[in-house]
């Protein structure tokens, strides 16, 4: 698909601006502050009606106006759809599609696909693990819009569910003046034993959501994973291979003493937690023994991970042979057992319900929503005087992370800047090949990123995108647009737009 | 600020529920330009509401006597209870015409972010009602969204041990409208539940 017109009225620093654009490739180049990224996030807000750069819409809006309008005109196997916004901060935003008003906006949303390169994107492999998941999340919501729908409901559950473990944690240190409750007939005797019955119920709200958005990110990482490793080849050739690995609280215990995305790795998994868990991790340990989470900890890890082999070897061995559905039941039922005796102890971070990393002969790994649903249950129990105690949810996929690893190390932290920009494009370009595949290109949009690459990563990501429908570039100076990708050409300069070219 | 029985009057107006301070402002100037008549009148209507109208012991509709018009009207099957959020809730139904049993009002759903738990909804009356074993149904038609599906959760495992049916309102498909104008999660629930089609 591409965009072939758009036009902005009061949108950021734009009064009206009125664009034709084409297939093939078109760069934005002006100084710094000119509007270069305005034009492309107006398009981001086409395609997600959210911006890449603020959380709030208030921004979009030209100060002094009180709403925005942005229209473009989408084409997509020849057939051309008008999709018109008016941004409303603090109030609805209304959509028109060919003209016609939509009874909700978000319908429109997915009619124009785009995935944005953005200085932004460095935060996917520097920064907290909430930038890894949005970037999941996104992706899910960009290639079925009901995840949408599922994100919205998972935090709707955590708020409510949250609201009540804090009210239980408050009513409990009330009633101990200061000590600490250790049992849970003390609590209900304080009065506050309804919190406990109404619990089970979000409880079980909250591993139906949270199930459903686990699955499919892990279903999204599995389809991932190859995809990034074969750009990040691509874009880096010579440096160690990119990894993805989805790390759950599900199976790390969320013991409440870890904060998230630290996981005690220097704690030797206790031959309690085996039987379920050796299946996931110890496998990946098998095929990529050198792959540990924390540098010099991971050695300790691989040897514990390895013992754990030793120990239970056959029986890892022997799950793997029986089918996936059978495999995650099994790790789930170990699991609590398991994971009473290791609270803190245990170091793997792979899903119970999964066969992550899964051995070749057991196939590609199947998600198995009903056997998370209940493992999520089930870690929820687990945790839950930690929980009544801080009054907040330990456990589910509002806690996890993807780990994004470079040959043995982590990308965090250990990798240079031009490695995280790669890791970062690559996860980019991964999500490319992915919404293509679905069906469509989508719209390539590359705001200020050659500048960050030196020679041989400019030339090997024009080359990866010049196959794109339509690729949207901005630079500062003009010779930060590869000469491969010549095409259209815009001056961008205090608020105008004019082609040049 | 306004002189202090204008501002006082402004502020009453902005705690109604949908009325923003803005709102409030030109609402009590409307009053004040308006014949004394009509005000006294509006007056005397709240505080009549307030005065005579009041809940129903049985089951917390909104009744001008102890008990509402549904609970007295012996016609009204005594074996299936349906159980609602609000009195609005309860005149929805009716207006279908389909439901001939008796209804239970709760006074919200729970939403611990507002500070409701079951403690403050009417499930203890509610408990009361099913304690003499001659109801066989309970129809949960809270409302489907999370804190309304938390409630017919929290109430369905609550009732279980009482062996009674219990029944949760369909969710799907509005009759008259096109497939492809549903939601993805209306649509997915409408699946859920579809139903064999007996011909």
């Amino acid at each position: 698909m591409h965009v072939a017109h758009l036009s902005l009225t009061d949108f950021r620093s734009y009064d009206t601006v009125d664009l034709g654009l084409e297939p093939g490739v078109t760069a934005f180049v002006g100084p710094n502050g000119q509007g270069k990224t305005n034009l492309v996030e107006a398009l981001g807000y086409v395609a997600t009606q959210s911006s890449h750069r603020v959380a709030t819409d208030a921004p979009l809006v030209r100060h002094g106006a009180s709403r925005a309008i942005v229209r473009s005109v989408v084409v997509r196997d020849d057939r051309r759809a008008l999709v018109e916004l008016e941004i409303n901060p603090g109030r609805a935003n209304r959509a028109r599609l060919n003209r016609s008003p939509m009874s909700r906006p978000r319908d429109v949303i997915g009619l124009l696909r785009t995935v944005l390169f953005a200085p932004e994107d460095l935060a996917l492999v520097k920064g907290d693990p909430s930038e890894r998941r949005r970037f999941l999340d996104d992706l899910l919501v960009a290639r079925a819009p009901r995840f949408a729908g599922v994100r919205a409901d998972y935090d709707r559950v955590l708020k409510q569910r949250g609201a009540l473990l804090r009210t239980a944690a408050q009513a409990r240190r009330g009633s101990r003046s200061g000590r600490r409750a250790e049992n849970d007939a003390g609590f209900a005797a304080a009065g506050a034993g309804d919190v406990l019955s109404t619990l089970e119920v979000w409880d079980a709200h909250l591993a139906r959501q949270g199930a459903e958005l686990l699955a499919a990110r892990l279903e999204l990482v599995e389809a991932l994973r190859p995809l990034v490793a074969a750009a990040y080849a691509s874009l880096a050739p010579g440096s160690a291979p990119a990894s993805l690995e989805y790390r759950g609280t599900l199976s790390t215990g969320g013991d409440g003493v870890s904060p998230e995305g630290v996981s005690p790795d220097d704690v030797p998994p206790a031959p309690g937690s085996t039987a379920g868990v050796s299946t996931a991790g110890g496998q990946a340990t098998e095929e990529q023994p050198a792959r540990g989470p924390v540098g010099e900890s991971a050695n300790g890890r691989d040897a514990g991970a390895r013992s754990v082999m030793a120990e239970h070897g056959t029986a890892g061995r022997g799950t793997t042979a029986r089918p996936a559905a059978a495999q995650g039941t099994a790790a789930h039922k170990a699991h609590p057992a398991a994971d009473r005796d290791t609270q803190s102890a245990a170091g793997q971070s792979a899903h119970p319900a999964v066969g992550q990393d899964a051995h070749p002969a057991a196939g590609q790994s199947v998600v198995d929503r009903g056997a998370i649903e209940q493992a999520l249950r089930a870690a929820l129990l687990e945790v839950r005087s930690a929980e009544l105690e801080r009054g907040v949810t330990l456990v589910g996929p509002h806690r996890d992370d993807l780990f994004l690893g470079l040959g043995e190390l982590p990308a965090r932290g250990y990798a240079s800047h031009g490695e995280s920009w790669s890791f970062a494009l690559a996860l980019r370009l991964a999500a490319y090949e992915l919404l293509r595949a679905d069906g469509g290109d989508p719209v390539l949009i590359l705001d200020d990123v050659f500048a960050e690459l030196d020679t041989q990563r400019r030339r090997r990501l024009a080359e990866f995108v010049s196959s794109a429908e339509q690729v949207l570039i901005t630079a500062a100076v003009p010779g930060d647009v590869p000469t491969e990708l010549a095409g259209a050409w815009f001056d961008v300069a205090e608020g105008s737009v004019t082609r040049v070219r | 600020m306004y002189e202090g029985v204008v501002q006082n009057l402004i502020d009453e107006l902005g705690m109604l529920p949908g009325v923003g301070p803005k709102s409030a402002q030109r609402i009590a100037f409307h009053l004040l330009a308006a014949e004394p008549t009509d005000v006294k009148r509006l007056a005397h209507a709240l505080l009549e509401v307030k005065e005579k109208v009041r809940f129903c012991r049985v089951c917390g509709n909104v009744a001008a006597e102890e008990e509402c018009r549904i609970c007295r009207d012996s016609r009204r099957d005594p074996h299936v209870i349906c159980v609602v959020e609000e009195p609005k809730d309860v005149v929805a139904i009716e207006k279908t015409r389909e439901f001939r049993g008796r209804y239970h009002v709760l006074g919200g759903a729970i939403s611990p972010i507002d500070g409701v738990g079951p403690d403050d909804l009417r499930i203890r009356e509610l408990m009361t009602r099913l304690a003499d074993g001659r109801v066989t149904e309970l129809i949960l038609a809270t409302d489907p969204n999370l804190e309304g599906e938390a409630t017919a959760t929290y109430l369905a495992r609550l009732v279980k041990p009482m062996g009674l049916k219990v029944t949760r309102l369909a969710s799907g498909l509005p009759v008259g409208g096109d497939l492809e104008y549903a939601d993805e999660v209306t649509l997915g629930r409408a699946f859920e539940g579809r139903r064999l089609l007996d011909v």
